[in-house]
């Protein structure tokens, strides 16, 4: 297992929007984890990343135990996560962005290499290298942040919501490079209120409700799923 | 035939030159050649030294202060610069917001008071000089015991901590029998440094060697910043302002670089603090209002937070202003009496028209738009 979660919950203040939920990713696998708005996709991602503290349970990445362990070391350990939204550095350039990805890292040769694969994965950013991240339209901005997470050479990409606020082509864009930096070896955890698209694409799906895991499966099984076609894929 | 230009589109083409204008200038500087951009430091450096000599700012119109002495103003517009320049490092580079900057400055001067003065309780009387690295040490302690437990929590809490520490730090001034309140200490001790003929280059009378000093410090602090803006260190501190989450995200270890930020910047203020207790030879608690802490906030956002030369030109121009004021009448008022209501009708009327400041930084001016963004994409 590459990223086991056990029974976390975690609090906002006195609000609890995680209440014990558990989860594995396996090496090489896509996961989704799907869910209506605020059922607490995002905030698992923060707990995983550890920019903010879990109130108990376990996180376990490659077998280490790193639910207390400091964010940027986690970043350190190969786990890397786009950020929901505008997460990116809006004053500063594509290139500079990129750069930033890459903060952990010091072997400037591995660097070259991987931001040439992500210019090339995708080359909206590389005709924009110089321009501002505050000034990318939003579907570069969501690119710019996925980019910038590959820059780490992470073993677990955190992905939250990549499609979010983008038209129906570049959502397929989007999709499709997830797959495809999947088969380039990057094992995924894919959060999505787009669900068609991400059960189609994950080995394994989970379903979050309101802080609670209420479904899993393989994503076909779930795409199939009489409850989840009518909750999440508007099929009556 | 007769074209008329209607007024809207003519006021826009106006703004648009002033703003085609100051661009140029900006481009021009930066495509110069090197040499040009050399030269032009240089010049600018040599008047700033030349300035405090009364050969040299006679001549210049009405840019020296008719109500007080152009050297004294000039040695306390320079410790605003040296002051804006470590603020900006807190507030332009790494964000954070600091409401008790001027708290640092005074544990720096009071620092060297207590060690150096004979109407101090402890009687060390050690030398100026000597103490001066204890005061930066000082300042930049008590930075960290202020910014460890704060700098963890997001938000305001910063801007609280700090309000009250700069206050804290005044009440103790005022009535701890030990800091000696209004009577203060007197006989520090001045930098040392002697001509041939056994004058000491750090007199009573003339400002204008500390005023030297204090230049000389700057122009090194500054060196020093821009390099480590130019670094990883740099590189931390911004995306830390432009996107926490993100940054951390990113691996960047936010609390120790938001504390590196805080610290070195209060060792700036206890530098500045210790070379204002060597001029002034005196220290007491009328020297830290609260006020001061404000006035030097405004000068950095005034000037352009996150540039250093916006720094240093906020700070300058804010200093100065300030004391500009004196001695001028208008309808039998002195207008000295009305210059924080000048200063604040400038302030509003700038963080309306132009919020990035005077000289902005270019991130700066991105985030600013991305800001605006966010506020409509919000509604
Ligand atoms: N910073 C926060 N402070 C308080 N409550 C929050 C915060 N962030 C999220 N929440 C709450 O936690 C719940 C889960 O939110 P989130 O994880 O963002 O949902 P999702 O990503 O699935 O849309 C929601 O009820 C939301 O209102
Ligand atoms: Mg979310």
């Amino acid at each position: 297992m590459l990223l086991e979660i056990e029974d976390v919950s975690l609090l906002y203040g006195r609000i609890q929007a995680l209440h014990g939920i558990s989860l594995t990713v396996d090496e090489g696998e896509i996961v989704a984890l799907i869910g209506a708005n605020g059922a607490g996709k995002s905030t698992t991602m923060r707990a995983i990343s550890g920019i903010r503290p879990v109130a108990s349970g376990t996180i376990k990445f490659a077998g280490e135990d790193i639910t207390k362990l400091r964010a940027d070391l986690r970043v350190r350990r190969g786990l890397c996560q786009a950020p929901e939204g505008r997460g990116i550095f809006p004053g500063m350039s594509v290139l500079e962005n990129l750069d930033m990805g890459a903060y952990t890292r010091r072997d400037k040769a591995g660097i070259a290499q991987d931001l040439a694969r992500v210019l090339d994965l995708f080359p909206r950013l590389a005709e924009r290298r110089k321009q501002a991240g505050g000034t990318l339209s939003g579907g570069e901005q969501q690119m710019l942040a996925v980019g910038r997470a590959l820059m780490s050479r992470p073993k677990l990409l955190l992905l939250d919501e990549p499609s979010m606020g983008l038209a129906p082509m570049l959502i397929q864009q989007i999709f499709t490079i997830i797959t495809e930096i999947n088969q380039q070896g990057t094992t995924i955890l894919l959060v999505e209120q787009n669900a068609q698209q991400a059960l189609a694409r994950a080995h394994r799906a989970y379903v979050l409700e309101t802080g609670r895991i209420v479904k899993s499966g393989t994503g076909t099984d779930l795409l199939h799923d009489p409850s989840v076609k009518e909750a999440y894929l508007g099929v009556a | 035939m007769t074209t008329t230009i209607d007024p809207p589109e003519r006021r826009e083409t106006a703004a648009d030159k002033l703003r085609q204008g100051r661009h140029a200038i900006s481009e021009r500087w930066h495509h110069a050649p090197r040499w040009v951009r050399w030269v032009l430091l240089v010049a600018v450096i040599a008047f700033f030294y030349a300035l405090p000599n009364k050969e040299f700012y006679q001549y210049l119109g009405p840019i020296p202060t008719p109500g007080a002495n152009f050297t004294q103003v000039m040695f306390t517009v320079s410790i605003y610069v040296l002051l804006a320049v470590g603020l900006n490092i807190v507030v332009g580079f790494a964000g954070l917001l600091d409401l008790g900057y001027f708290g640092f400055f005074a544990v720096g001067a009071y620092t060297v008071a207590v060690l150096t003065s004979p109407s101090s309780d402890v009687k060390t009387l050690w030398p100026w000089l000597l103490v001066v690295p204890i005061a930066i040490a000082l300042t930049m302690v008590s930075g960290v015991m202020l910014g460890t437990p704060t700098l963890r929590l997001r938000g305001d809490y910063l801007a609280l901590v700090t309000l009250g520490f700069a206050e804290m730090i005044r009440i103790a001034a005022v009535s701890s029998e030990f800091l000696k309140g209004q009577r203060g200490f007197n006989q520090i001790p001045h930098p040392p440094g002697e001509y041939a003929d056994g004058r000491p280059w750090f007199g009573v009378l003339d400002a204008r060697p500390y005023y030297w000093l204090v230049l000389t410090l700057i122009i090194l602090v500054v060196i020093g910043v821009r390099n480590l803006t130019h670094s990883r260190v740099g590189r931390a501190w911004i995306s830390i302002r432009e996107d926490e989450d993100a940054a951390q995200l990113m691996g960047v270890p936010t609390f120790k670089f938001k504390l590196w930020a805080f610290a070195s910047g209060a060792a700036i203020a206890g530098l500045a603090g210790a070379l204002f207790a060597g001029k002034q030879n005196f220290v007491n608690s009328q020297n830290f209002e609260l006020l001061n802490s404000i006035i030097i906030l405004a000068a950095v956002i005034f000037g352009g937070s996150g540039n250093i030369v916006g720094a240093i030109v906020g700070g300058g121009l804010v200093a100065y202003m300030i004391e500009r004021f004196r001695g001028i009448e208008l309808f039998g008022v002195e207008l000295y009496e009305y210059r924080f209501l000048f200063f604040g009708l400038v302030l509003v009327v700038m963080m309306i028209f132009r919020p990035q400041g005077l000289i902005p930084n270019r991130r700066r001016a991105a985030e600013f738009k991305d800001r605006r963004k966010e506020v409509i994409v919000g509604e």
